[in-house]
C-alpha cells in the first residue's frame, strides 16, 4: 500500500460550542488509507468530519484535502470529497436514480458516466428492484444506501463517513464494507467513525481514538495494544482502557 | 376502557392539543408564553375595532328580520362554517396520518374505537374553542349594543363547530374508502382548502357575473336572492334564528350538532383502528416513477433547479397551498373576462389582487426551495460556492412565478397594456421581496413543516403580508393616484428596510 501523499492533514483544528467540540486537533490521513475515527459520544468526531466535509466553519485551525487548502478554496476540495451522515439526508420525492443524477450534476460529472456508474452502485447495493421507486417509502437501511451510492457516484477521492452502517442488515453492510474496501483498493482514502469497533478492527489501516476534542491516540491495532501494553485483546478493550484512562485524567 | 381512563385520555388528548397550539404560537420557545399571551390579549381587544366596525349595526335587529338580513346571516354562518370544516378535516387527516403514538396505542390494551373516538371527539372540542376565541369580539360587540340575548351566538358555534366535526369526519373516513390512503392525504388536503375558501369565491364569481363587482354581499342583499330563499319558516334559517336569540332553534341545533358527531362516530369507530394502520402503511407505499431517460447534461445550477422543480411537482402540501392562492384568482380572472365586454374601471381592482397573489405564493415557493432543503448537508458538501446555490434557488421561485402569472399579464395586455405594465412589475417586485425575506430568515428545515413555516418567525411571516399588501396597494395606486403609490412604495421598501436590519442573515 502506497501512503506517498496526506489525504487529510489537519492543523490545530479548532471549534467551540458551550464548550471546546475539538480542541486544537492534529490529524493525517495518508492517500489510500481506510482510516476509523472512534471516540465516546460527544468527543467531537462528527464536528470534526463536519468541519473537513465543508458544512461547519472552524474557529481556528487548518484543512488540507489532497493538498488543497480546504478554508481558502471550498469549491477545489469539495470537488475530491463525499459526505455520507448516520442520518440519511435523501429527497423523499425522487427515486434513487433521480437522486444519483441530482447528485452526479451538483458535482459536474459526465451524464452517461454518472448513469452507468449510478446503475452500478444501486445494484450492487441490492437496489436494483427499486430503481424507479420513490424513496419516501424506503426503510432507513434502505435510504442509507441510496446516500452512499450517492456519495460515491462522483468518484471521490476522500470519503468521509458518519456511522455508514447504522440501521443496515448484516448483508447490507457486508455489501456497503466491500464497496469501501474496493474503492480504498483503487487509491481512494476513508475516513470513518463508527461504534462497532469489529468493524474499525477489521477494516482499518489505521486507527485514531479521540476524546474530548483531542487525538489521544493512534496507530495500527498493533500499535495501539502495544501503546497500551495489552498484548492481544480486542479493540474494545484498548478503546475502554483509552477512554476511561482520559476521563480519569480529565 | 373504563370512564376513568376514558377521561384521563380524553384530558391527554386536549392537554397534547393545547400544547401543540401553545407551540405553533410560541415557536416552540418556552421564554415567549408570556409574551404571547400578552399578544393575544392585545390582538384580541384590537379585534373589537374591526368586529364593532363590521357587525356593529347589526346588534339591534330584531328576532324577525326581514328576508335579506336572514340570508346574509346565513351566508355568513355557512362561511363560517365552512371553515371550520375546512380545519376539522385537516386535523381529522393528522390524526390518522401521525405516527408518532400510534404504535403506542395499537399495541396497548385500550379499545382502539374508543381512543379513536376521543381523539376525534377532541378534535371537535379544540375546534369549537377556537372558533368561540376568535368569535368572542364580535359576540362582545353584539352583547354590548342588543343585550345578552347575543349570547346565544356561543350556543350556535358549539352546534356548527358539532356539525363540521362530524362531516369532517364523514368525509375523510369516505375519502379514505373510495380512494385508499395514499390519494386521501393528498385529496383531503385540497378539499379542505377548496372548502375554506370556495364559498366566499362562488360568491365573488357569482356577484361578478350578475353585479360586475367583486362584492360578495351584492348578491346576498339582491332582490333574486330574496325571491329565491324559501319561507321565513323553512328549517334554512335556524342557525339565524338561532344566533338572534331563537332559544328552540338553538336547543334544536345543538342537540343535531351532538346527534350527528355521535351517529359519525358509531357509524365509523368500528373501522378506525383499520383506518389508522392502513393509513401508516399506505403512505409507506411504493410510488413509482416513470422509467428513467437518460441522464441529463447541464451546469451543476441546472442540476438543482431541475431537483428543485421536480421535488415541487410532486409536493403533496405545496399542490393544495397553491390551489388555495389561486383559488383567490379566480374572481379576478372572471371579473377581467367579464370586463373585456364592458370596459368596467372595476378591471382595476385585478391588479393588487395579482399582486397580493404573487407576493404570497412567492413567499411559499421561497421558503420550500431555501429552507426547506431536505438533504442540506448534501448541497451544502456540494463543490459550488453558496452564492450560486442560493441564485438557483431563487431563480426557481421566480421561474414559477413567471410560468403562473404570465398568462393573466398576457390577458391583460389585451385589455390594458399600461395596467398590464404595471401589474408585472408589481408581480416581479412582490415576489422578489418575498423571496428576499424568506432568504434573510432562513432556517433548516424538513419540507414536510411547511405548515409550520409560520412560526419559525412571525416578524417574517408579517413582513411578509405587509410586503405584499403593500406592493399591491402600491400598484393599485399606481393606475389610479399615481402620487400616493410613490408614498405607498416608500413605506413597502420601509418594511423592507427595517426586516432586513432585524432579520438574522443580512448577507
Amino acid at each position: 500500500m502506497a501512503f506517498d501523499q496526506s489525504a487529510l492533514a489537519l492543523r490545530g483544528l479548532t471549534k467551540r460550542f458551550d464548550r471546546p467540540a475539538v480542541d486544537a486537533l492534529d490529524l493525517t490521513i495518508r492517500t489510500g488509507e481506510f482510516y476509523a475515527l472512534l471516540g465516546p459520544n460527544g468527543a467531537g468526531k462528527t464536528t470534526t468530519l463536519r468541519m473537513v466535509a465543508g458544512l461547519l466553519r472552524p474557529d481556528a485551525g487548518s484543512i488540507s484535502i489532497m493538498g488543497t487548502d480546504a478554508l481558502n478554496d471550498p469549491v477545489a476540495a469539495k470537488q475530491v470529497t463525499a459526505w455520507v451522515s448516520d442520518e440519511p439526508m435523501i429527497y423523499d420525492k425522487l427515486t434513487p436514480l433521480e437522486y444519483l443524477e441530482f447528485v452526479a450534476g451538483l458535482w459536474g460529472v459526465d451524464p452517461s458516466l454518472a448513469e452507468h456508474s449510478a446503475h452500478e452502485l444501486l445494484v450492487s447495493l441490492g437496489l436494483e428492484t427499486n430503481l424507479h421507486e420513490r424513496c419516501e417509502g424506503f426503510s432507513k437501511g434502505m435510504r442509507q444506501k441510496v446516500a452512499l451510492a450517492g456519495a460515491l457516484v462522483h468518484n471521490p477521492r476522500l470519503i468521509i463517513l458518519d456511522e455508514p452502517l447504522t440501521g443496515l442488515d448484516a448483508v447490507s453492510a457486508r455489501h456497503v464494507k466491500g464497496l469501501l474496501s474496493e474503492r480504498v483498493r483503487g487509491g481512494c482514502t476513508v475516513i470513518m467513525t463508527t461504534h462497532i469497533l469489529e468493524v474499525a478492527e477489521r477494516m482499518a489501516d489505521r486507527i485514531g481514538v479521540i476524546s474530548s476534542g483531542r487525538l489521544v491516540a493512534e496507530g495500527t491495532l498493533t500499535e495501539l495494544r502495544q501503546q497500551n501494553g495489552r498484548g492481544d485483546t480486542s479493540l474494545e478493550d484498548v478503546f475502554i482502557a483509552l477512554v476511561d484512562g482520559e476521563a480519569a485524567a480529565a | 376502557m373504563t370512564t376513568a381512563a376514558l377521561s384521563w385520555f380524553a384530558r391527554h388528548e386536549i392537554r397534547l392539543a393545547w400544547r401543540e397550539w401553545l407551540a405553533i404560537m410560541t415557536g416552540g420557545r418556552r421564554g415567549r408564553r408570556r409574551a404571547v399571551i400578552i399578544g393575544l390579549l392585545v390582538f384580541g381587544a384590537l379585534l373589537h375595532v374591526p368586529a364593532y366596525a363590521v357587525i356593529g349595526r347589526y346588534a339591534t335587529l330584531q328576532e324577525t328580520p326581514d328576508k335579506s338580513t336572514l340570508i346574509v346571516i346565513t351566508a355568513t354562518i355557512f362561511l363560517a362554517w365552512s371553515l371550520m370544516l375546512s380545519q376539522a378535516i385537516e386535523s381529522v387527516t393528522r390524526v390518522f396520518y401521525a405516527r408518532s403514538d400510534l404504535d403506542l396505542i395499537m399495541s396497548s390494551p385500550a379499545a382502539i374505537a374508543q381512543v379513536f373516538s376521543i381523539r376525534l371527539a377532541a378534535i371537535a372540542v379544540s375546534i369549537i374553542a377556537m372558533a368561540t376565541l376568535l368569535a368572542t369580539p364580535f359576540i362582545d360587540v353584539l352583547v354590548f349594543g342588543g343585550g345578552p340575548r347575543w349570547l346565544a351566538v356561543y350556543g350556535l358555534v358549539i352546534a356548527i363547530g358539532l356539525s363540521a366535526a362530524a362531516v369532517a369526519i364523514a368525509v375523510t373516513i369516505l375519502l379514505f374508502r373510495m380512494i385508499g390512503p395514499r390519494r386521501t392525504r393528498l385529496v383531503a388536503q385540497i378539499v379542505a382548502a377548496v372548502i375554506g375558501a370556495g364559498f366566499v369565491i362562488a360568491l365573488q364569481i357569482a356577484a361578478i357575473l350578475s353585479y360586475g363587482t367583486l362584492s360578495r354581499f351584492a348578491i346576498l342583499t339582491s332582490d333574486a336572492a330574496a325571491a329565491f330563499a324559501p319561507g321565513p319558516d323553512s328549517m334554512l334559517w335556524w342557525p339565524a334564528r338561532a344566533a338572534l336569540g331563537d332559544s328552540e332553534a338553538l336547543l334544536l341545533l345543538l342537540a343535531s350538532g351532538l346527534l350527528l358527531l355521535g351517529s359519525v362516530m358509531v357509524t365509523f369507530s368500528a373501522g378506525f383502528a383499520d383506518t389508522a394502520v392502513r393509513a401508516s402503511t399506505g403512505t409507506a407505499a411504493a410510488r413509482r416513477s416513470p422509467r428513467s431517460r437518460a441522464f441529463r447534461s447541464g451546469s451543476r445550477q441546472q442540476a438543482l433547479r431541475r431537483k428543485e422543480l421536480l421535488l415541487l411537482r410532486r409536493d403533496p402540501w405545496l399542490v393544495s397551498q397553491s390551489l388555495m392562492q389561486l383559488l383567490y384568482l379566480v374572481p379576478p380572472a372572471v371579473l377581467l373576462w367579464r370586463s373585456f365586454s364592458d370596459s368596467s374601471v372595476a378591471i382595476i381592482l385585478i391588479t393588487p389582487v395579482i399582486v397580493m397573489a404573487a407576493g404570497q405564493l412567492a413567499g411559499g415557493l421561497g421558503w420550500l426551495t431555501i429552507s426547506g432543503e431536505d438533504a442540506p448537508d448534501l448541497v451544502t458538501a456540494a463543490p459550488m460556492p453558496p452564492s450560486r446555490l442560493i441564485r438557483a434557488k431563487i431563480e426557481v421561485v421566480l421561474l414559477v412565478i413567471g410560468v403562473l402569472f404570465a398568462p393573466l399579464v398576457m390577458a391583460l395586455v389585451l385589455a390594458s397594456p399600461q395596467q398590464a405594465a404595471v401589474t408585472a412589475v408589481g408581480i416581479i417586485v412582490a415576489a422578489a421581496s418575498a423571496t428576499a425575506i424568506q432568504l434573510w430568515f432562513r432556517v433548516q428545515a424538513r419540507r414536510s413543516q411547511f405548515r409550520r413555516r409560520q412560526t419559525s418567525s412571525r416578524l417574517a411571516t408579517f413582513a411578509e403580508a405587509f410586503s405584499s399588501i403593500g406592493w399591491a396597494a402600491t400598484t393599485a395606486l399606481a393606475l389610479s393616484l399615481p402620487t400616493a403609490a410613490l408614498i405607498t412604495g416608500l413605506m413597502t421598501l420601509a418594511i423592507l428596510a427595517a426586516t432586513w436590519k432585524f432579520s438574522p442573515r443580512r448577507d
